[in-house]
């Protein structure tokens, strides 16, 4: 792969590479781990070229087994390198919860802020690309709901540059969500500008009638669905949170009261997910300027379905559109 | 017993081709016949006296720290503690093997080998009394917490060891296990990507005979947890966990075999801890009294205290020197246990990340106002 002229037009998967080649170009301590990112550059092609550069050390090629590589990756944060660690698929991360909840979470406050653990989990995540099961989960909720860690998940190629290369330099361990179907979206990439920090939501559109507030890879069916709002009379905002944790409380409240009407959309399951702490907090925070109640648009309650049903599973333009239908517009 | 005698020992043939070829012969790796023993043998003659004596010392004294750690808890001053009583041997052998720049990666009743580190028992104890969960700074005494998941500090050590080698700093890590803890998955793949990574680091499998109230007959059916390494293409070693010297010396070949380029090891120490499982385990539930006192003759101090006196290395005096010493260290600790510990509510939100969230500032004013509240009441 060729060095990167500062603004050039990528898709997420190469920004994605671009932003650890960079990240391991500046930092030494900067080590990648996990399954096939060697010689094959990943599954998803994430890590394509830096075996070739960094050497097969600092791209390792691990045995087959999340828990041992995320503990790996613990032993070396704790002798001061900086790992990030590649999880093949989503539902293939599962084995390192233990990992990842009783230790990469709670280690610097086990410790008393002694050992901190910056690691990065670089996970592939949610469906829409056709694949067979275990291939698809939104594992979202469950990160979400472990104090310690930060979630993460871009949206856009330039995001997706920019919150790697912030992930990889916070002293914190994050949990780094890829939406995988949109590895092949493209966007103007210019990597020259200062990294934006971790736990800030962004207006991807503006509009007066309501918000619909979003993250990864439901924020093109976002955008689409306000679109095609606009025939039918409505002026739909768009809200990129970017960050799950930490929650960019002050920016969601400032838009849903602004426009008074919110739709939560994610394509994870709905019970006890991310949506539902969404609605909460708007309710509890923005009661007063809400002319409807928060309503969300998610994957059902079910496992995720075999390929050729997940379009009846994944929010699509329609069904936001009916719950934007139902927002009470008659009072 | 050799395991793999069955497998062919054969040239791998021809038409094979090499990638699945099995790649070396196990023989070298598998364990000793029978575990080593040095507290009987004409072996301890060659033994710096000095060194015995330092480890006799330390067996009173830790002997001393179990006693007295399980009559504070009995006291309630202590919330939970797991007696390393009559593991002493391997407590004591694994902090004295380790240099200065190596990492201790212990369990939770391993609080002893963390004290013979040189930690506080004030701060290796806090987790147990239940203060805080790391009382002492990891990295002043390169020992990881106490780990209660059972042998998930195993990959900590892994990694920890494998970026020191490649640092090219010459750091040996020693994670200390339980017989039970070797059935857990992050066992098998710490072992695994030890042996693949050639990491310098050794597994010491205090095998005491249970797992709570699960006998190693229902954990395992190897021959025994140190024929577990043979899979791994690592050596696996055996030793009388009793026999402090013996634990001592082979813990010491291996911790060298490893610092000088020559990849893990797994010990297995067979022992028997003499307490119950906790404070709050009643171990008659499982095993019988003739067991316990059997073990009792096989007792570390015991064996090493006979031998010694019939070597003429140990005397009355250097005996009362070493209770002496364990007397002070239970005063010490019943001192300073009886003192309340300083807590801070506000702490709670301390070292959650490095910043806290804009949710942890708002629960954390939240907590300040009513412990106010409270003081104002
Ligand atoms: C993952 C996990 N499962 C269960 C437990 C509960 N538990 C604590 S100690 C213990 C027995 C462990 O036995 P062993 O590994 O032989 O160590 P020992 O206590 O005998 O030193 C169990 C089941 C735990 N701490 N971690
Ligand atoms: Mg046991």
């Amino acid at each position: 792969m060729t060095t990167m002229t500062p603004t050039r037009t990528v898709t997420m998967a190469q920004a994605l590479n671009t932003a650890l080649r960079d990240a391991m170009r500046e930092d030494a301590s900067v080590h990648l781990l996990g399954e096939d990112v060697g010689r094959l550059g990943g599954v998803f092609r994430i890590t394509d070229g830096l075996a070739a550069e960094f050497g097969e050390q600092r791209c390792l090629d691990t045995p087959l087994a999340e828990a041992g590589i995320l503990g790996t990756a613990i032993g070396m944060a704790m002798y001061g390198l900086r790992p990030v660690v590649e999880m093949q698929f989503d539902a293939f991360a599962y084995p390192a919860m233990e990992q990842l909840i009783s230790h990469v979470a709670k280690m610097r406050n086990r410790t008393a802020g002694r050992l901190p653990l910056p690691i990065t989990v670089r996970i592939p995540y949610g469906g829409g690309i056709g694949g067979v099961e275990h291939h698809s989960d939104s594992s979202e909720a469950y990160y979400v709901a472990t104090p310690g860690l930060h979630v993460v998940t871009p949206a856009t190629a330039a995001d997706a540059y920019g919150l790697l290369r912030a992930s990889i330099a916070s002293d914190d361990p994050v949990v780094f969500l890829e939406p995988k179907r949109l590895y092949w979206s493209k966007a103007d990439l210019d990597t020259t500008g200062a990294v934006e920090p971790i736990g800030r939501a962004v207006l991807r559109r503006p509009g007066r009638s309501a918000v619909l507030i979003t993250y990864g890879p439901s924020l093109p069916v976002c955008l689409e669905a306000a679109e095609a709002a606009v025939a039918e009379g409505w002026d739909l905002a768009v809200l990129d949170l970017r960050s799950l944790v930490p929650f960019d409380d002050a920016t969601v409240e400032n838009v849903v009261r602004s426009v008074g009407r919110a739709v939560v959309v994610h394509e994870s399951t709905g019970f006890g997910g991310m949506g539902a702490e969404i609605a909460a907090r708007v309710s509890e925070r923005c009661f007063h300027h809400l002319a409807a109640p928060v309503l969300r648009v998610t994957g059902f309650d079910i496992p995720y379905p075999a390929p050729m049903l997940e379009h009846h599973h994944l929010p699509g333009v329609d069904r936001i559109l009916d719950a934007v239908a139902k927002l009470q517009w008659e009072d | 017993m050799p395991v793999l005698e069955h497998r062919p020992t054969a040239p791998v043939p021809s038409w094979l081709p090499g990638a699945t070829a099995p790649r070396t012969d196990p023989a070298p790796l598998l364990p000793d016949p029978s575990p080593v023993r040095m507290l009987g043998t004409d072996e301890l003659k060659d033994q710096d006296p000095a060194l015995l004596l330092d480890l006799y010392r330390r067996l009173v004294v830790g002997r001393r720290y179990n006693q007295q750690a399980t009559t504070l808890t009995r006291q309630g001053r202590l919330a939970v503690y797991p007696s390393s009583t009559g593991q002493e041997a391997c407590q004591v052998a694994a902090a004295m093997v380790l240099r200065q720049d190596d990492w201790l990666f212990p369990s939770y009743r391993d609080t002893l080998a963390v004290v013979g580190r040189g930690v506080d028992p004030l701060e290796a104890l806090t987790l147990l009394r239940g203060n805080a969960h790391t009382g002492y700074d990891p990295l002043a005494t390169r020992t990881a917490p106490l780990c209660t998941p059972l042998a998930t500090q195993a990959p900590h050590a892994v990694g920890l060891a494998h970026a020191a080698r490649l640092a090219g700093d010459p750091v040996v890590a020693l994670a200390m296990m339980g017989d039970g803890g070797t059935s857990e998955g992050d066992f098998h793949e710490a072992l695994n990507f030890a042996a693949v990574l050639n990491a310098p680091v050794v597994f010491l499998v205090q095998n005491n005979g249970y797992a709570i109230s699960v006998p190693l007959a229902k954990q395992s059916a190897a021959p025994s947890l140190a024929h577990k390494a043979v899979g791994y293409g690592m050596r696996g070693r055996l030793v009388d966990g009793n026999d402090v010297v013996a634990v001592h010396q082979v813990l010491a070949e291996a911790m060298e075999q490893a610092r000088t380029g020559g990849g893990p090891t797994l010990v297995e120490a067979l022992t028997y801890r003499l307490d119950a499982h906790t404070n709050a385990d009643d171990a008659t539930r499982y095993r019988g009294s003739d067991e316990v006192t059997a073990w009792q003759e096989h007792d570390p101090l015991l064996l090493m205290e006979r031998r010694l006196r019939d070597l003429g290395l140990l005397d009355d005096a250097a005996a009362a020197e070493a209770s002496e010493a364990a007397e002070t260290l239970a005063a010490r600790m019943r001192a300073e246990f009886h003192a309340e510990p300083v807590l801070d509510p506000m702490s709670l939100f301390q070292h959650v990340y490095a910043h806290p969230t804009p949710q942890l500032l708002e629960q954390q004013h939240q907590l300040a106002a009513e412990l106010a509240a409270e003081a104002e009441r």
